[in-house]
């Protein structure tokens, strides 16, 4: 392999220092028609066409229906700001090659962490022990596919230093202090991933895909007359250095302090099922435990979710529309292409309240014999693709967001979460209420915080009762965890009234 | 990667970061080897294979601080360059007099006890066996209860091993293995469909439990048909002995010396201070032969000691760690747990239900979160009603909610169930007066 490794080295090293580009070095690549993008990738991965081939057959040796590689390296930088510094800085490259096997619904997994072509065959033998009746495969013509691009990066972040980025740290913290005087402790952090992807198949399909991630955020404490609160900001998207501005550092600055300060004097609402209006944006994560993960086609072709006998099937309201989409320009799930090489698309999960599609990767989607859905998505090249969220939302309803305020007695209005849950074949789905508003005789009155909301996911579905015309995307930095991997997501709602869920609380 | 081979890596990489200019680093190099075989209606769903290494360096240059990791190890050249990059871009940092690797005093010598934390017959598993076993759990229950839409059985090991090197004098590495065995069961009787999980863990394959696994999953499944909440109110709660690292978890983390310096701490300044009930006592022990905690030192070198956490509910000891223990003014006595022994009570669960005219026996919880600094805490629940050790009816969709000052004053009673197959290695507990929200 001729790869010029002192190319490849700064790369890696680009973390902390900061000065490099893939190595764009073209070089003679058999006789296939090859755009000089993929070549690029494959001259990065230290691979040639030949090559994937081989470990393509090796893994089909066993008689499996399909086999894909997915080769990944990541470059991740963090700088963090302690009691008023930017004073430390960590770097990670994660490097390799996943080896997937597909027998039915079975599947055979391996990885390895070096690309050299024995390493792979290895692994690539392992992956095929799925299946158990020798066969010769039959090489598929190698196909290259492009994709739309849904996150234009200006500045690479592996072409931003250090020098450049820490001042946007910094401002963060300075602003908190000059905002607001309670402000006792800021913990400042920035972070920004570089993923250069490259996915081949044993239908021949060969494409890449380089997934940049920003991310900017705040922890804010504060103190008055000895009660302390904390709350927390950020904001993460698919882009490059461009995304630090002095415009997001005031953004998260004012957020975070006005957040922060929501909290003191908040209270506790009555314990019990209530009426609970969530306001446009992040409670978004509704739609993400209650409907998304249970609409996941793994969990349904086993018949573990609540929702596996569904399709078709009336489960809301007429004006409710769910759709998931990974095609929302650099929003923190888009991707120009799922982790199993198919297009990512917008679908509608519910259309006029009527359920009509599972979130698909290709397993389940050839299981329900439909077309892929571009859900088929996983943490890294360790990991085996699960159909996976990207951006779920729900389209505006024909409310406003006053009819739906008004026309609660005594329940909660929240926009303000940090995490949620669901237990696939219960329904039954948390999302934890980091600070709200009471609504009494169709008023907001006064500040709550810190309380769990539990409902059950076909019964709150059909209980959203009001759908609003403000629909907002989440700015949060939202991270979906399923089966011991983690992937980024987006969520988005107009404000919505759920007639009752069942609200944490103090008891009468 | 043979353990010479990772010293030999990690002393060079140190060495490299010296001679480019840090004044101190620490390097350490891990491998994990797992494997993971899925198995359902009678076939393989998922055979996954993992072989993981990773090599971490801590940089201290001219006062400022920062950390590199990689995955890429078999070429000098190219960590070379990655080291020297990352000191040239550590200097851009601002300084931070509190960085440092810790005092060489408190570095374990090499002079410990054998922990047992590894199996070392490991690598003479038979991979047909691992399948067999899997196939075992689904076996316990395929066919044996037509309320079952799936089952699923799956087994997993691993093996790793890490070596840790620091410039002021520290060399030390540990070996650990699991086993598991895990079965989860889907049920129905029309609209829900319940899930029942259990699993059994051990650090050698000789002890690994292969019975009955799959029928305690089907058992917990179908005991949660029906499921429904029940009205609010103020009632005991007891908590099964493997879901009560969810209340310990944030009043220990609530003891990290970065919770406490950053004032992010519902238990600053409250050392020697009574927190809980007298049947709070919970002592961190690093030395238990294969206990899944065990250890000789921490991630930083630092020689594990035996310690009180609370004794009687009094608050012994924070978690204090190099950086923060400066930052604070105080000794460093290694930032974290090993494994945190509860002091058990005398009747199992089984007494301690009979004790409890009308409570909720909580199985486990699902979402909510605690604010760490006021204490304030909401999380879903399910579990059974229960009436004088009578279990009355399943409950879900609950929420629990209050404040963990006060939770932990309300301990009333503390079973003898200790579960040792956990680092944390805890009974079930008993609070009063918890506040549950349903209907």
């Amino acid at each position: 392999m001729s790869i010029n490794r002192r190319n490849f080295i700064k790369t890696g090293g680009a973390a902390v220092a900061g000065t490099m580009v893939l190595p764009p070095l073209l070089k003679s690549c058999q006789n296939l028609q090859i755009s000089p993008d993929v070549k690029s990738y494959l001259d990065h991965f230290e691979v040639t066409p030949e090559m994937l081939q081989k470990v393509i057959a090796e893994a089909m040796s066993k008689g499996g229906d399909y086999a894909d590689l997915f080769f990944e390296h990541t470059l991740s930088n963090s700088l963090g700001l302690e009691d008023g510094k930017v004073n430390s800085a960590f770097s990670n490259v994660d490097y390799g090659v996943g080896i997937r096997v597909l027998k039915g619904d079975q599947t055979g997994f391996a990885y390895t962490e070096t690309t050299s072509l024995d390493d792979m065959l290895k692994v690539a033998k392992t992956a095929a022990n799925i299946a158990n009746d020798p066969v010769t495969f039959k090489q598929s013509e190698l196909i290259e596919k492009t994709s739309p691009n849904y996150y234009t990066v200006s500045q690479k972040w592996e072409n931003s230093t250090v020098e450049q980025k820490i001042p946007f740290v910094q401002k963060v913290n300075d602003r908190l202090y000059e905002l607001d005087d309670k402000v006792t402790k800021a913990r400042v952090f920035q972070r920004d991933e570089s993923s250069y992807v490259m996915f081949y198949n044993s239908d021949g399909l060969l494409t890449c895909d380089y997934r940049p991630m920003a991310t900017l955020g705040v922890v804010c404490v504060m103190e008055q007359d000895g009660q302390i609160e904390n709350d927390y900001s950020a904001r993460s998207i698919r882009q490059g250095f461009e995304f630090l501005s002095d415009d997001l550092v005031e953004e998260l600055a004012q957020e975070a302090i006005s957040k922060t300060n929501f909290l003191f004097g908040a209270g506790k609402p009555k314990a019990g099922e209530l009426p609970v209006v969530l306001g446009a944006g992040g409670s978004g994560i509704l739609l993400h435990e209650a409907m998304g993960h249970p609409f996941e086609a793994d969990f349904n072709r086993k018949g573990e979710s609540i929702f596996s006998d569904k399709m078709g099937k009336s489960i809301a309201k007429d004006f409710i529309n769910i759709v998931e989409d990974g095609t929302m320009e650099f929003n923190r799930g888009a991707l120009n292409i799922d982790d199993e090489g198919n297009d990512v698309k917008k679908i509608y999960l519910v259309k006029d309240g009527v359920l009509e599609s599972y979130l698909h990767d290709r397993i389940s989607a050839k299981h329900y014999g439909v077309e892929p859905t571009g859900n088929g998505r996983r943490q890294s090249f360790r990991h085996v693709p699960l159909p996976r969220m990207r951006i779920t939302y729900m389209e505006n309803g024909p409310h406003t967001t006053d009819d739906l305020i008004s026309s609660v007695d005594y329940g909660v209005y929240v926009d303000n979460f940090t995490n949620g849950q669901v237990k696939i074949g219960a329904g039954d789905f948390t999302f934890f209420v980091k600070s709200g508003t009471l609504i009494e005789n169709g008023k907001l009155t006064q500040p709550i915080k810190d309380i769990n909301i539990i409902g059950n996911g076909p019964q709150a579905l059909a209980d959203i009762t009001m759908a609003a015309g403000d629909y907002k995307t989440a700015t949060g930095t939202w991270t979906c965890g399923k089966g011991g991997q983690s992937v980024p997501v987006g969520m988005g709602l107009p404000s919505v009234l759920v007639s009752k869920l069942t609200v944490g609380g103090t008891s009468a | 990667m043979t353990k010479d081979e990772k010293y030999s890596i990690a002393k060079w990489a140190m060495e490299h970061a010296i001679q480019n200019g840090a004044q101190q680093a620490r390097v350490s190099i891990y491998n994990n080897n797992s494997s993971q075989i899925e198995v359902r209606d009678e076939k393989i769903d998922k055979l996954q294979e993992s072989n993981r290494n990773g090599m971490q360096i801590n940089l201290y240059v001219d006062n400022k601080y920062s950390s590199i990791s990689t995955n890429r190890l078999n070429n000098k050249e190219e960590l070379g360059k990655f080291i020297e990059e990352a000191i040239a871009g550590t200097r851009y940092l601002a300084e931070d007099e509190f960085r440092m690797l810790p005092d060489p005093e408190l570095y374990y010598k090499g002079d410990g006890p054998e922990l047992k934390t590894v199996d070392p017959g490991f690598k003479s598993v038979d991979p047909q066996q691992k399948i067999k076993d899997a196939f075992a759990l689904e076996k316990e229950v395929l066919g044996s209860d037509e309320r079952i839409i799936s089952a699923t059985a799956s087994y997993r090991d691993g093996l790793s091993g890490s070596v840790m090197v620091a410039s002021n004098g520290f060399e030390g590495d540990s070996e650990n293995s699991y086993y598991s065995l895990n079965a989860s069961v889907s049920v129905t009787d029309g609209e829900a469909r319940p899930r029942g999980n259990w699993g059994e863990s051990s650090i050698f394959s000789s002890e690994l439990v292969r019975k009955d696994i799959g029928k305690k999953a089907l058992k917990r499944a179908v005991d949660r048909l029906g499921q429904a909440k029940i009205e609010s109110g103020k009632m005991p709660m007891i908590v099964e002995n493997k879901q009560a690292g969810q209340p310990l978890r944030p009043l220990i983390s609530a003891l990290n010396g970065s919770s406490i310096q950053q004032r992010q701490s519902f238990l600053i300044d409250m050392l020697g201070e009574k927190i809980g009930s007298d049947l709070l006592t919970i002592t961190d022990d690093p030395f238990i032969v294969s206990g899944r905690g065990s250890r000789l030192f921490d991630g930083e070198g630092i020689a594990t000691k035996k310690r009180p956490v609370f004794e009687n509910g009094v608050l012994k000891t924070y978690f204090i760690d190099t950086y923060y223990g400066k930052k604070l003014g105080m000794e460093p006595n290694s930032g974290g747990t090993t494994n945190m022994v509860f002091k058990p009570g005398e009747k199992d669960l089984e007494g301690l239900l009979a004790d409890i005219p009308r409570g909720i026996l909580v199985t486990g919880f699902n979402g909510g979160n605690s604010n760490a600094v006021t204490g304030d805490f909401s999380y879903g629940i399910e579990g059974f009603l229960v009436e004088k050790g009578q279990l009355i009816k399943p409950v879900a969709e609950m929420n629990i909610t209050g404040n963990f000052k006060q939770l932990w004053k309300d301990l009333v009673a503390v079973g003898s169930d200790v579960d040792p197959s956990r680092s944390w290695i805890l009974p079930s507990l008993v609070f009063d007066n918890v506040d549950f929200s349903g209907v």
